[in-house]
């Protein structure tokens, strides 16, 4: 179904100073609006990591967020995969899975969620809006994505005949610093080895709220809520990212090839709270 | 052009003349195999598409191909229990470069070799029912145990083995020993334009369009494969979409399409997809290369013993050629061995720089591990262990101007600002490195036949029975062409090669087929309508008796005393009422030249490391190279550009990953097989030192397009390690490689 018609390409600013991003909103026009770029850098930074400058002239928000894992497994069709085939196996779990998720992953599959733009909404505490035959309805972005369990084919709460229409970002205390970061092999188009989307409202010399989330290593687009509770209510100084990133890994069960991401995961929040929060 | 007419230079050879099929290029009108149709009397065209094993090992027990063959457009499938047995003579060396074994066949057995082999092929009126119908196609299997890792220890086949002096003797008595493996992961030449091909039968007569590197070769393997004369197969390739050494052999796809095309009655297209060409096609493979360097303590490198394992199919024994490490330096005592591991896998093959490349990574880094150890500067070591004459031979090289590489390129790349402590220069978050490396290769000469024109409207034509496969051959062909004929080089509308197959009756190999900017390739032309010097009055009569004198400049002949009195080669035609002038060349090798002869090139790398994250960035990269003479700088560029970016992904990112449970290949796409994009191409620079090779061949050139890739690899490692402390003896270096 070609829904490119819709008047949902709108970029748009609550008078609170929320952000509304029409679901046909181009990646390359919402990473290029410099009112987003003023005030969410980590929306833009995060869109202009992905892919290349083609695929984001073409493709949209909602797509971006819907898009379905890079697990070659996945994309094999003689592989066993619960995600395509439900109850044909898990390839990946004892096969080559360097790419795979260390956090949310269940025996049914250990595949990541391959958005950035998404790692940036979770941290920014986005909800998606859907319209449907059931009317609209609102889903914050932490329930959108689903944990694979042991339904890894049920991706999204989107019900049949639901669409995106818009994803919406809340409102913000400012000043808000935000930015993303990508690991990856090489320096451009490849996705994230880990990433980190880090936006850290202080005030007073003392942090009073942040959100950090994660890419690549997660089966969904991962918040990082042990972190970010370890920063709200301190100074911005010293020990502090360190201390914050050790809990970025918690609860992380890592594969055969992708242990790597435990520490690289901890380290990659370490370097973005620092480039985001400053100091050394 | 990037010089006006005035200041072309007397020789068209050396000039830096834009290619004159770049435009065909650019604009998207140059024809590869599969863009060919009606217009080359290609009618009736259906498609053909391969099904491909799912399983690495084991023995088909049925094809079900009902459900494609009631798909409307489908014309039939194909598999070994309905193909027709081929005759399938030999085709053994020089007439093919098939290595030792016997050759996957079409459809000839029921045995599966390796995961994705081709099992059967679907031909229909479009692609799209062809795949559909693909898709359709059951196999069912009995399974049998896969062994795809060379890692797992498989004992490999009798060593090829090479000595000099006592290298365990030379190792006891050293003054300072090492030992090291290294270990390179398999790559996939990865080029643009995927195998293709376009088979058309008339009665007993083959006509291929197909994507080779080596226009005899399909016509040798054809032929043979159907048992049919070289002389009943024409083989025609215009451009190629680069190869890399992938197109050197015909691989059995082009056998199946021939096949389907002879059941059919229909010229058949087969074109792979992304994902055929990781197993379909060759590829460079991995091996483990284990060194043992002693070394007195003033860095004569005293005895090297290098015992190398590397992957090969069950079917096949492809050798690389790993003599980098006989020649490179003088050590008295030399040890090697190699030795093929036979794995459930296709065949692997030439790769860019092929067997040289993988020893440089071996053999430099480790000379970099010496240098390290002894405290001595890495080209100073280098240069206390440059050979006078070939070490392994004792013949004298016809030219090895390495000293001049390493001078030219510490000096342009400020070697000496380096600090020799590793990791001891940063930049942020980012440590800084500096690395060099060394490498040969072989110059490779074959025999070669060349046909030359000169037509009455004063065109020469060149052609040779090869193909363009993105060197520039028809360009550079047409510099050597204008300056034998002494006339003037000028780009003309049909520069360009339309048609490379006139396979000369007795040559063996065509021209000189894997180097760069050489000759005797493809077809070429060049306009010489010649110039009247100013001034000067025509007629040439004295020619006639004296023809030694007559001298030839600007496509002007004149007699040596008198250089105003003369014509053009038009006038000197139209007198004699000639067309045109034609004359067959050849060149063959003489078989001891007594000579040892190699390219050379010295390879600067400047790495920032993110050792935090792991992160590996080439900074600038500086490749110095003694290739004898340059017959055109800017397709050398383009070369040295494409081949030291080529190994920027051999020593960070490219690596073909087999899941081996199945033999599966997991990262067979552009996504997950990583090649260096635009973002990690910093400051590539390439320089030639001067001079030609007189040696070499009658042109002075030894090859460039393979020198351009050994020993970037090795001075990337060593730049990591100057930058980290850090020595990863394993390609690709990742970033888990430099973590923890
Ligand atoms: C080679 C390559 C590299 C890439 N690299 C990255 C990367 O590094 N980082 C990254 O984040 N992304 C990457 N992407 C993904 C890319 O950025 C796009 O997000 C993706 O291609 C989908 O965008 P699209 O708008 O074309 O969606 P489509 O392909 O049109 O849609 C994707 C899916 O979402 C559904 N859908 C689309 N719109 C809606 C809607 N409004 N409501 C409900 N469902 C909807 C579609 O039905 C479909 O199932 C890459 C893609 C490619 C091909
Ligand atoms: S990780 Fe998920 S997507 Fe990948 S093979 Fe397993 S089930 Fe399929």
């Amino acid at each position: 179904m070609d829904i490119s018609a819709l008047p949902l390409g709108e970029i748009t600013f609550t008078p609170e100073g929320g952000l509304r991003l029409g679901a046909l909103a181009r990646m390359a026009d919402v990473a290029a609006d410099p009112a987003v770029r003023e005030a969410y850098p980590v929306i833009a930074h995060a869109l202009e990591l992905s892919a290349s400058p083609q695929l984001r002239n073409m493709a949209t928000i909602g797509g971006n967020v819907m898009q379905r894992t890079r697990c070659s497994y996945f994309r094999d069709v003689s592989a066993a995969c619960n995600k395509r085939a439900p109850g044909s196996g898990c390839a990946a779990r004892e096969g080559y899975n360097r790419g795979h998720a260390i956090l949310g992953t269940s025996d049914a599959c250990v595949a990541t969620h391959p958005s950035d733009l998404a790692v940036a909404l979770a941290a920014l505490d986005a909800r998606i809006h859907t319209r449907g035959p059931g009317g609209e309805r609102t889903v914050p972005f932490a329930d959108f994505h689903l944990l694979p369990g042991t339904t890894p084919d049920r991706e999204q709460d989107l019900r049949p005949g639901e669409l995106i229409v818009a994803v919406e970002v809340p409102p913000h205390p400012r000043p808000l610093a935000s930015g993303y970061l990508k690991v990856r092999d090489r320096q451009s188009y490849e996705f994230a080895l880990t990433s980190a989307a880090v936006a850290l409202h202080v005030q007073g010399g003392v942090i009073r709220s942040a959100g950090v989330a994660a890419g690549g290593v997660g089966t969904v687009p991962w918040r990082l809520r042990a972190v970010e509770q370890h920063l709200v209510g301190r100074r911005p100084a010293g020990g502090l990212w360190a201390a914050a990133a050790e809990r970025a890994a918690e609860g992380a069960r890592p594969l055969a090839h992708n242990g790597f991401k435990v520490d690289l995961l901890r380290r990659t929040v370490e370097r973005q709270l620092r480039i985001v929060g400053g100091g050394s | 052009m990037t010089r006006s007419q005035s200041m072309q230079p007397q020789s068209a050879v050396g000039a830096p003349v834009a290619r004159v099929d770049g435009r065909l290029k650019v604009t998207g009108s140059a024809r590869y195999a599969a863009d060919h149709g009606p217009a080359d009397g290609i009618e009736g065209v259906v498609h053909a598409v391969l099904v491909e094993a799912t399983i690495g090992r084991a023995r088909i027990t049925g094809v079900d191909t009902r459900a494609a063959e009631e798909l409307p457009g489908v014309l039939a499938v194909f598999h070994h229990g309905n193909a027709p047995r081929l005759p399938y003579r030999d085709n053994p060396f020089p007439d093919s470069i098939n290595p030792p074994g016997e050759r996957l066949r079409a459809f000839q057995d029921d045995r599966v070799r390796f995961f994705g082999q081709p099992v059967a092929v679907v031909v229909a009126t479009t692609p799209e029912t062809a795949r559909h119908g693909a898709r359709l196609v059951e196999v069912r299997y009995a399974a049998e145990r896969v062994g795809t890792d060379l890692a797992a220890g498989t004992p490999g086949g009798e060593p090829e083995t090479y000595g000099r002096g006592d290298v365990e003797a030379g190792l006891r008595s050293a003054e300072v020993r090492l030992e090291m493996t290294y270990r390179t992961g398999r790559n996939h030449h990865n080029a643009m334009e995927p195998h293709a091909i376009i088979a058309r039968w008339e009665g007993d007569r083959l006509t291929v369009w197909e994507k080779t590197q080596w226009v005899a070769d399909p016509r040798n393997e054809l032929a043979a494969a159907f048992g049919i004369p070289q002389e009943s197969v024409r083989c025609l390739s215009t451009v190629v979409g680069g190869a890399f050494g992938n197109g050197g052999r015909t691989w059995v796809h082009s056998v199946i399409a021939a096949l389907a095309a002879r059941e059919v009655r229909r010229p058949v297209k087969l074109v792979m997809t992304r994902k055929q060409l990781y197993s379909g096609v060759g590829y460079r493979p991995a091996y483990e290369y284990a060194v043992r360097l002693g070394s007195d303590r003033s860095g004569r490198v005293t005895a090297m013993a290098h015992d190398v394992r590397g992957e090969t199919s069950r079917y096949e024994s492809h050798a690389d050629d790993m003599a980098l490490g006989r020649m490179l330096y003088t050590t008295p005592h030399v040890a090697q061995t190699v030795s093929l591991v036979p794995l459930d896998v296709n065949t692997p093959t030439w790769m860019r720089g092929p067997g040289w490349s993988t020893a440089a990574y071996a053999l430099e880094c480790s000379m970099d591990e010496l240098a390290h150890e002894l405290g001595i500067d890495p080209i100073e070591l280098r240069l206390r262990n440059e050979p006078e004459s070939d070490p392994a031979t004792g013949s004298p090289f016809s030219t090895r101007r390495l000293r001049d590489c390493y001078a030219i390129g510490a000096r342009e790349f400020g070697w000496d600002r380096r600090n020799p402590t590793p990791g001891a220069t940063r930049d942020g978050d980012r440590l800084i490195g500096t690395g060099f490396a060394a490498g040969a290769y072989a110059t490779e000469r074959m025999n070669a036949q060349a046909y030359a024109r000169l037509d009455a409207d004063g065109r020469v034509v060149v052609q040779s029975a090869t193909s363009d496969i993105g060197p520039g051959t028809a360009t550079s062909m047409s510099q050597v062409a204008a300056d034998a004929s002494a006339c003037r080089w000028t780009p003309c509308a049909s520069t360009w090669a339309t048609r490379c197959c006139r396979p000369p009756r007795s040559r063996r190999w065509p021209g000189r087929w894997r180097a760069s900017a050489r000759p005797c390739r493809t077809r070429a032309t060049c306009c010489a309508p010649g110039r009247r010097p100013r001034g000067h009055r025509p007629g040439l009569t004295a020619s006639r008796r004296r023809p030694g004198r007559v001298v030839v400049r600007d496509g002007w002949l004149s007699v040596g005393t008198d250089p105003g009195r003369g014509e053009t080669y038009p006038q000197l035609m139209g007198r004699n009422n000639r067309s045109h002038l034609e004359v067959i060349g050849s060149y063959e090798p003489p078989e001891e030249s007594g000579f040892s002869m190699y390219s050379y090139s010295a390879i600067f790398a400047e790495v920032a490391v993110d050792a935090r994250l792991g992160l590996v960035r080439v900074r600038r990269m500086l490749g110095v190279f003694d290739a004898g003479r340059i017959i055109n700088p800017t397709l050398a560029d383009s070369q040295a550009h494409g081949g030291m970016i080529g190994g920027i992904g051999q020593a960070l990112l490219e690596h073909t990953i087999t899941d081996h449970r199945d033999g599966r290949i997991v990262n067979a796409d552009f996504a997950g097989y990583l090649l260096p994009v635009s973002a990690d191409v910093p400051d590539v620079r390439a320089i030639y030192v001067d001079g030609e090779d007189r040696e070499a061949d009658p042109i002075g050139v030894k090859g460039l397009g393979e020198i351009v890739i050994v020993g970037v690899a090795p001075a990337i490692a060593n730049a990591v390690f100057h930058a980290t402390g850090r020595r990863v003896r394993e390609l690709p270096i990742t970033p888990e490689s430099l973590l923890g």
